[in-house]
């Protein structure tokens, strides 16, 4: 198979450019309680709920970090092949909003808990390096509604102190593709890890997004913009289109790019300024001192490792080695735990190439059209291998599974039981088929004819006669077998 | 009725147990005292009602299982009270009741003492002249139009004035010792991480630690252990074991170093400090002591570095008070309108001094050149004392360059009222124990303290040097009573 080349670039006017892009991707750490403080992380609980008075930065209060975070970023770190740095430091990002109670947020600038990485992305191409410069611990803020009140804004601090994960990527990324093969990957090795949930729609997955443009050639990069706070795949490859474009627009016209931050309006599609950078925030990081510096110890770092899961690269070798799976085949079914483990549910007690077909092939379409994860399906990996099973020991054929399968789909039946009420068993009965095909050939002594003197492709009407004689549940094998003498 | 506020605190706590007196009587003396010193200006919060309360039910039941059982106490208005107003001097917290306690009150209170009320203080215990408190200037009863020093200025006066039998303070950059020096009253500022911070307004996180102020050694130590120990929710208290230090209190100090540094001697520094320092010595060799001269090469630079970790610390931790979420709220078009007339109205003059001086030392560009250069001008004075504690057990050195002084005489020369510090100051860079201890009085017969300072975590050998310096200066309170009304 000849593999397919790289070819996203965008023409211009005048030049073929070339699109660079870095993300900062926040992930929120699952954890029972906040960063530093003791309150609840649940989703959707009523505004204010979960706030406590380290929360809600009340005089006097102080912070005291949650191990429980700590051992999750390093097991993140770990599954990035990252190095864990044993010396760490919090420090203070001051700047004020209504949302952000200390008038600074909790961060790590100069010392990360993680350092370098890498993220290995399996493109049409081949696999792709993505360099992790870093992973720091960071607070969330709270959330501001403007929308509520036409002259106040109201500010809920449930999500103010959950602990985020910001992981940093080198400026490695090319494509709108890459950046969703990118997304993906991190969301299903924090899956696998248990580190973080994945959940876009509840704001666990968020990224800054940095996007620059060069003619194809040029070494430099170009004067990049941040878009931020973008929180679905789907959003950041638009914002990454409109944004290059934008770019490229400029540049053609010979203007200069202005470093700044952007927002992307997901509603007309496009980015807009938000500051500029001689408005940027002067941030004026320096060390917490309510907070000592974290000194990990290695036997700490060294038992998570030890304890680390199986992760997507590692299952998905396996998956090929064990199960004689196609790269594309092993890539589908590891690129989510839950998937994972389902084909391997089934596998363990029906035959893996079928199995193999079926997950990938009408299961994920079912899933596709239902819009659900592999783990709200009706058909659970106990059924599908019943399914598979009833298949290979020639009881219901692949047609008629897949009338099975939709049966199974809408109703979660068993499919034994769907099989027998439905009375669609196959005749693979090889006296019951003789007596059907004896009448099909008494009938037809014509064509028998005809077929003798050399008319192969009557075959199949022979085989289409004996099938309808039988309402469809022949065995076709069989049917084939006992033809071919009968016909000789 | 007897007057029992004329009692050192121990000496309260053994009579109650005697029964020489109940706690109500003890309770209505100091507040009795209280009300007729209004102009001294002392309390910003009375918590007199509650506090008669709680006295008659300690009176019913008895109970002598703490340290400091049936004890009034006032305390600095820096520490918060739960259901009692905590202003932290400032009109920015004028009207903020906590819902929560402070750990080093709880702690008092959970060794049967009971809050009398909160004292005054510098607004967020910035300033060493208790000039900039939102609630007016607080005066010293050693003379009319006297400043008390700072910012625990309120507590020292009300102690000196026997207002309440001992107090607590907190101490960023001499918060303790100065007025403490200024009041002829016994000041201790704990090693950083001895107390706990959590529940006190913070105004310097890495320089914060509150300590004991009392009315001689003995009452000090008690005080101290009473409020010390380790507390989770403070991630920078020290998880070491609190010794008892009233136990243990003894002037048998003989073979002891104390170190005198050569550093300290500065220019423009009275006569009379410097003969009180050589006295302090003579104290010292009387009582067994071996005096040692050493040297602490940085000291120079610990003000200029103090006043830029201090503003530094301080122009993040005030950022919480923003009109938000509780506290002064001015009326804005939007929220940066907001914000800047909360801010603009809410703080004094010398609040704002050090949250812009902070904002600009950690600014980018001039972040490297002041911060990261103060912070290393901070370990080298660690490390002078780590050096000079190789040789000695304790250092001796004077409270503060010169005595208390008059409202007004520096309140509008920040720098010479930062050099009030300079003695004070090296210490919670280093983050060690100090103790001020009165010694005796100036020209003006106004009191005056000397400073021991210690190894970390080694309150107790500066405990038993105070205690024989005390022993042997025979300082004794002369107060006029001027502001009795």
């Amino acid at each position: 198979m000849s593999e397919k080349k790289f070819d996203y670039f965008i023409q211009g006017e005048k030049n073929n450019w070339e699109v660079i892009i870095g993300l900062e991707v926040h992930a929120q750490i699952s954890s029972q309680s906040k960063l530093f403080s003791s309150s609840s992380t649940k989703f959707g609980a009523e505004p204010n709920t979960q706030v406590s008075l380290v929360d809600s930065a009340f005089p006097g209060m102080l912070p005291v970090i949650n191990q429980y975070c700590i051992e999750q970023s390093i097991k993140t770190g770990l599954g990035l092949k990252a190095k864990i740095n044993h010396y760490s430091v919090f420090d203070r990002k001051n700047y004020f909003y209504a949302d952000l109670p200390q008038g600074y947020q909790i961060s790590q600038y100069k010392n990360p808990i993680v350092g370098e990485g890498e993220v290995f992305l399996d493109m049409p191409y081949g696999i792709k390096k993505i360099r992790i410069e870093r992973l720091h611990l960071e607070q969330d803020a709270g959330k501001s509604i403007h929308d509520l009140d036409p002259d106040n804004t109201y500010v809920d601090l449930n999500r103010s102190g959950i602990a985020l994960m910001e992981i940093v990527s080198k400026p490695d990324l090319r494509s709108p593709e890459e950046v969703s093969v990118y997304v993906k990957k991190l969301r299903s090795i924090m899956k696998y890890l248990g580190t973080c949930d994945g959940n876009m729609q509840e704001g666990s997955l968020r990224a800054d997004v940095n996007v620059s443009v060069r003619k194809i050639g040029d070494k430099k990069f170009g004067t990049r913009c941040e878009i931020k706070n973008v929180n679905s795949i789907k959003f950041m490859q638009l914002a990454i289109q409109y944004e290059a474009k934008r770019q490229i627009e400029i540049l053609e016209e010979n203007k200069k790019i202005d470093q700044e931050t952007r927002l992307y309006d997901t509603k007309k599609n496009e980015t807009r300024s938000m500051r500029s950078k001689e408005d940027a925030h002067d941030y004026r990081y320096f060390p917490d001192p309510d907070l000592l510096p974290l000194n990990l110890n290695k036997d700490l770092i060294e038992k998570i490792r030890k304890d680390l899961p199986e992760l997507p690269d590692q299952k998905k070798d396996r998956f090929i080695k064990d199960y004689s799976l196609s790269s594309y085949e092993a890539n589908v079914l590891v690129s989510e735990k839950e998937i994972s483990d389902y084909f391997e549910e089934v596998v363990k007690t029906s035959d893996k190439k079928l199995a193999t077909n079926w997950i990938i092939g009408d299961l994920f379409a079912s899933l596709n059209e239902k819009n659900i994860q592999i783990s709200d399906s009706l058909v659970t990996a106990k059924k599908m291998a019943q399914l598979v099973n009833s298949i290979t020991s020639g009881i219901i054929s692949g047609r008629t599974a897949k009338e099975v399968f939709e049966i199974m789909k809408e109703s979660g039946d068993d499919p034994n039981k769907i099989i027998e009420s439905k009375g669609l068993q196959q005749q693979s009965n090889p006296k019951e088929l003789e007596k059907i095909i004896t009448k099909v050939i008494e009938s037809n002594k014509d064509k028998v004819e005809q077929f003798k003197t050399g008319k192969d492709k009557l075959f199949g009407f022979f085989v289409g006669q004996t099938m309808k004689l039988s309402g469809g549940k022949a065995n076709p094998q069989l049917v084939n077998d006992i033809l071919k003498k009968k016909l000789k | 009725m007897k007057d029992l506020s004329k009692n050192t605190l121990c000496r309260l706590i053994s009579g109650i147990k005697k029964k020489d007196f109940s706690s109500e009587e003890i309770t209505k003396s100091f507040i009795n005292n209280s009300q007729k010193a209004k102009k001294l200006n002392t309390f910003i919060t009375t918590n007199f009602d509650k506090a008669l309360e709680d006295a008659k039910n300690f009176d019913k039941k008895k109970n002598f299982e703490g340290l400091l059982s049936g004890i009034p106490i006032a305390v600095k208005d820096l520490f918060c009270t739960k259901d009692v107003k905590t202003t932290a001097g400032s009109k920015m917290l004028s009207n903020f009741v906590p819902t929560y306690e402070s750990t080093v009150t709880s702690n008092l209170w959970k060794e049967g003492a009971f809050l009398l009320g909160k004292l005054n203080c510098d607004e967020f215990a910035m300033g060493s002249s208790n000039e900039t408190s939102f609630f007016g200037n607080v005066y010293n009863p050693y003379g009319d139009n006297l400043i008390p020093g700072g910012s625990s200025g309120g507590s020292a006066s009300a102690l000196a004035a026997s207002l309440t039998p001992a107090t607590i303070g907190t101490d960023t950059g001499g918060s303790i010792r100065q007025p403490a020096s200024f009041t002829g009253t016994v000041g201790l500022k704990p090693t950083y991480g001895r107390c706990s911070r959590w529940g006190i307004v913070a105004f310097a996180s890495s320089l914060d630690q509150a300590g004991p102020m009392t009315q001689n050694v003995e009452d000090c130590a008690l005080l101290l252990e009473a409020m010390s120990g380790y507390d989770p929710k403070d991630s920078t208290s020290a998880k070491i074991k609190v010794d008892h230090y009233s136990k243990n209190l003894n002037e048998k100090i003989k073979g002891l170093k104390v170190g005198i540094p050569k550093e300290y001697r500065v220019d423009n520094m009275p006569d009379e400090i410097d003969a009180l320092w050589k006295r302090g010595v003579e104290f010292l060799k009387d009582a067994g002591a071996i005096i040692k001269d050493i040297t602490l090469p940085h000291t120079k630079y610990a003000l200029p570095s103090y006043y830029i970790v201090a503003p530094a610390e301080a122009s993040s931790n005030l950022a919480r008070y923003d009109g938000v979420k509780y506290g002064h709220r001015s009326k804005g078009n939007n929220l940066i309108e907001m914000y800047e007339n909360t801010r603009s109205e809410g703080f004094g003059d010398e609040v704002k001094r050090r949250i812009l001086i902070g904002t600009y030392v950690l600014s980018s560009g001039y972040y490297d050149a002041y911060y990261i250069k103060a912070q290393k001008v901070r370990q080298l004075i660690k490390n002078d004392f780590d050096e000079a504690f190789k040789n000695v057990d304790a250092v001796l050195t004077p409270s503060t360059p010169s005595a208390a002084f008059k409202a007004g005489d520096k309140k509008d020369d920040p720098i010479s009222m930062y050099l009030n510090d300079v003695f004070t100051v090296p210490v919670n860079l280093a983050g060690l124990p100090a103790i001020s201890v009165p010694a005796g009085y100036d020209k003006n017969k106004l009191p005056l303290g000397l400073q021991l300072i210690g190894k970390a975590f080694d309150e107790q050998t500066i405990l038993n040097l105070s205690l024989a310096i005390e022993k042997r200066a025979g300082f004794k309170k002369e107060i006029n009573n001027w502001w009795k009304s």
